[in-house]
């Protein structure tokens, strides 16, 4: 897996007040820092360390993710919708990497 | 009082944890035709916790289609000197494979051998693309062998040992019979003898190869069933086949006509 790539689940519509289901996952090695490699090294840590969660700008969920996580890290929450807007994820690595992926919803 | 009531909630919650227990144990069998080495052909979907069923039967949540995904974005990118994709012959892989994942391992006449759907692949790219093979178990092997087999998911096994195939299964059959290592067991001592019954923590599954490539979360990434059968071999302490070995061909031919009419779950999950 050279490359992370997020996929996420949103529903494209829903009804003003709705409690949604959100579903994230990316594809991560989740490499620890507690590994060695074949000539005893330490194998440094490179995970996922962050993952947040916005929508119209405002912080809907976040967390800290820690070596612990297996990697292809899985999310998922829900949230109140009240407004049509646009859910934007972001996961960002120890390496500084930053993966992004977002959608829109439509309140109908 | 007090204790003779917390003695019946802990009594009633003992009850409801074993009654859930045995729902679990029902287990989704189809029944062989006569003459086959199992009574009952059983998935090891059907062997797994719940919270992995859901897993598996989650696209999301399923890990396995980050592979899928992969691959299809392989299917449509030209490589090799004659400047094809997958896609330029096969066009769209929906129609085209969707049921290549139920034949194979496949008889193969240009090489006068069975092949496996990895081979396969390098043998296409090799022959009408002009690309290097693929290494065995690399990320772009692994992704387009999930891409290709998830097209027949749900459709049934319907692997061949007939004509010159046959003796390649019989070859299958005798290695899958064979006591080898140091603790002097053959792939039937687990997985036809003791299939349901637990090795240490773990549950024994018949062995059954429908779900491959499968997710491990041992090995946290999706794997073929050549590595299975190295892992298996070791665990056994014996000395492994090498990957796309005529050994495993054989034995993954064979294994696949002991479960056939099972369902292909590519991208399966198990633990």
């Amino acid at each position: 897996m050279a490359k992370s790539k997020p996929r996420i689940k949103v529903p494209k519509k829903a009804a003003k007040g709705d409690v949604i289901t959100l579903k994230t996952l990316i594809s991560h090695k989740m490499e620890s820092g507690q590994r060695k490699d074949k000539k005893g090294e330490k194998i440094p840590r490179q995970i996922i360390n962050k993952f947040t969660c916005e929508f119209n700008g405002a912080t809907v969920f976040s967390c800290d993710i820690e070596p612990a996580v297996s990697a292809n890290p899985y999310l998922q929450f829900t949230a109140k919708i009240e407004e049509s807007g646009e859910f934007q994820f972001t996961w960002t690595a120890d390496n500084g990497d930053v993966f992004k992926k977002s959608q829109k919803i439509t309140v109908a | 009082m007090k204790k003779i009531l917390m003695l019946a909630v802990a009594t009633a919650i003992g009850l409801a944890i074993a009654a859930s227990a045995k729902a679990e144990m029902k287990r989704v069998a189809i029944k062989p035709p006569n003459g086959h080495a199992l009574s009952e052909i059983i998935s090891g979907y059907e062997y797994r916790s719940k919270e992995t069923k859901v897993l598996q039967d989650d696209d999301i949540q399923n890990p396995g289609f980050i592979w899928v995904e992969q691959g299809e974005e392989l299917w449509s990118q030209t490589d090799g000197s004659a400047g094809k994709s997958c896609a330029s012959c096969h066009d769209d892989a929906t129609e085209s494979m969707a049921t290549v994942g139920t034949v194979y391992p496949k008889w193969d006449d240009k090489v006068g051998k069975p092949v496996s759907l990895e081979q396969r692949i390098n043998t296409c790219r090799k022959d009408n693309m002009g690309a290097k093979p693929w290494k065995w178990e690399s990320g772009p092997l692994l992704s387009m062998t999930t891409y290709v087999r998830h097209q027949s998911r749900g459709k049934p096994v319907n692997v061949s040992a007939e004509g010159p195939a046959a003796s390649w299964a019989e070859r299958g059959k005798k290695l899958y019979y064979q006591r080898v290592g140091q603790l002097d067991m053959a792939c039937s001592s687990c997985h036809e003898d003791n299939y349901g019954n637990r090795i240490r923590a773990d549950m024994l599954s018949q062995g059954q190869s429908n779900g491959f490539p499968t997710y491990r979360f041992k090995w946290q990434k999706i794997g073929s069933i050549h590595r299975r059968f190295k892992g298996c071999m070791k665990n056994i302490r014996a000395t492994p086949y090498k990957v796309g070995s005529d050994e495993f061909v054989a034995l993954e031919l064979y294994l696949a006509t002991r479960g056939v009419g099972l369902p292909v779950e590519t991208p399966a999950v198990r633990n």
